[in-house]
């Protein structure tokens, strides 16, 4: 066997301060759910925390992609895409506001098939850009207190005591709304992984 | 499914790189985890691909007036690892006007806006996995970073591939300038090749006679199409 010689992907670079006029024109991105999307309709908050403990203003960005509330991607790569719902793309981005904040409308996505057999609790999958940051940084958002985490293969692999870092916690006196916080360094330093 | 061939050493940048000073409060300070690439992993958004106009990659006409500028056409093919043009992908670039200073509320360079550039634009790769864009060369524009700070001058890309470790944000930058040299943004890459890579070349075949400039600009996006193959006897 021979492998076709490779190229090298192409180095990344920070999308610097003044991303928001070529990336988040479309303030829509936000809503990701539409009304006709099926499932749980959520609201998910984020704030995104430097290492002095300081949001990061205006300056960072977040992308999510996550399944519909069935579990299915709507991406040729999942067996199931050809049965997601066509109401819901899968896909959000936003850039944090001068408070580090951005909320997300979405659904909640249902469990996703995970290597070996195995079943991952719902979640959902985390690209974070910045300045300051020469390659978007990686994670995911877990629900606090659904069942299946216990199992989920992706945790499993985080050191117990840092797991609590990936989980949205629900709103209080909100309705279907869960928060959490992105802390990039320091004690409640965020899981990133390693792609 | 197969998961992404890692990234080699030294061909991205750190997250930590202290010449490049915001990110000191930015980089995580644990190690990373390793997991696997899972379903989530290997699909990815496909976004974007209607709502293209017309004049989207030509950022020159987005105004009844043209912009002040050296007028350039910036073009080239997106690839993946087997070196296969991705068709459908989704660039968008920005980038500051010709005299350095972005079309943004919070870019106090006191150097002129263009009233009509704004600097932002959109396109989708071919068939043969090609993208062009007409637009000005961006002006070098100073930055806090440290005493008499300039960027070199660049375009940002942005480009959804076919999966979400495809994703890629990088900058483009033009032969040549000697900004390169003393940058820590482009210099956070350890890797000189790599580096290299992002400096695209001017393309006589792609200059437009008694009208624009051309510059080619391949990009390499994370993934691989094709499957090891056999060798032929002999």
């Amino acid at each position: 066997m021979r492998r076709i010689p490779s190229l090298i992907p192409s180095a990344s670079q920070t999308v610097g301060p003044f991303f928001n006029f070529g990336l988040t024109t479309n303030h829509a991105l936000g809503i990701m759910a539409p009304d006709g999307a099926e499932g749980e309709h959520i609201t998910l908050v984020f704030r995104v925390i430097d290492g002095e403990g300081l949001p990061t203003p205006g300056d960072s960005l977040i992308e999510l992609w996550q399944a519909d509330s069935q579990g299915r991607y709507q991406h040729p790569a999942d067996p199931s895409s050809t049965a997601a719902d066509k109401n819901f793309s899968g896909f959000g981005r936003l850039e944090t506001d001068e408070n580090g904040v951005c909320v997300f409308e979405t659904v909640k996505p249902g469990c996703v098939s995970g290597p070996n057999g195995s079943a991952q609790a719902a979640h959902i999958n985390v690209t974070l850009f910045g300045r300051g940051l020469g390659k978007p940084l990686r994670t995911r958002v877990y629900f606090a207190g659904e069942a299946a985490n216990a199992n989920d293969p992706v945790l499993a692999l985080v050191p117990a005591q840092r797991r609590e870092t990936l989980l949205a916690k629900p709103v209080a006196g909100q309705a279907n709304a869960w928060a959490i916080e992105i802390h990039l360094q320091g004690e409640a330093e965020t899981v990133f992984f390693d792609l | 499914m197969k998961e992404y061939p890692k990234t080699q050493p030294g061909t991205q940048p750190e997250y930590l790189y202290e010449g490049y000073r915001s990110s000191i409060r930015r980089a995580p300070s644990q190690p990373l985890i390793q997991v696997p690439h899972t379903l989530s992993e290997l699909t990815g958004p496909l976004y974007g691909h209607n709502p293209i106009g017309q004049a989207d990659n030509d950022l020159t006409r987005h105004f009844a007036d043209p912009p002040l500028g050296e007028r350039i056409i910036v073009a080239g093919r997106v690839l993946d690892e087997d070196g296969r043009g991705v068709p459908n992908a989704l660039v968008e670039v920005w980038q500051a006007n010709a005299s350095g200073r972005y079309c943004h509320s919070r870019d106090s360079h006191p150097a002129p806006l263009d009233p009509n550039f704004l600097g932002a634009g959109r396109a989708i790769t071919d068939a043969a996995g090609s993208y062009r864009f007409v637009s000005i060369k961006p002006g070098a524009y100073p930055w806090r970073n440290h005493p008499n700070a300039w960027r070199p001058a660049h375009i940002h890309f942005s480009l959804f591939g076919t999966g979400l470790l495809s994703r890629l944000v990088t900058q483009m930058y033009f032969p040549g300038d000697p900004l390169m040299a003393i940058d820590p943004v482009l210099h956070s890459i350890a890797d000189e090749g790599a580096r290299q890579r992002l400096v695209s070349s001017f393309d006589l075949s792609l200059t437009e006679p008694e009208w624009a400039l051309g510059y080619r600009f391949d990009i390499v996006l994370r993934g691989r199409s094709a499957t090891p193959f056999e060798e032929g006897p002999g």
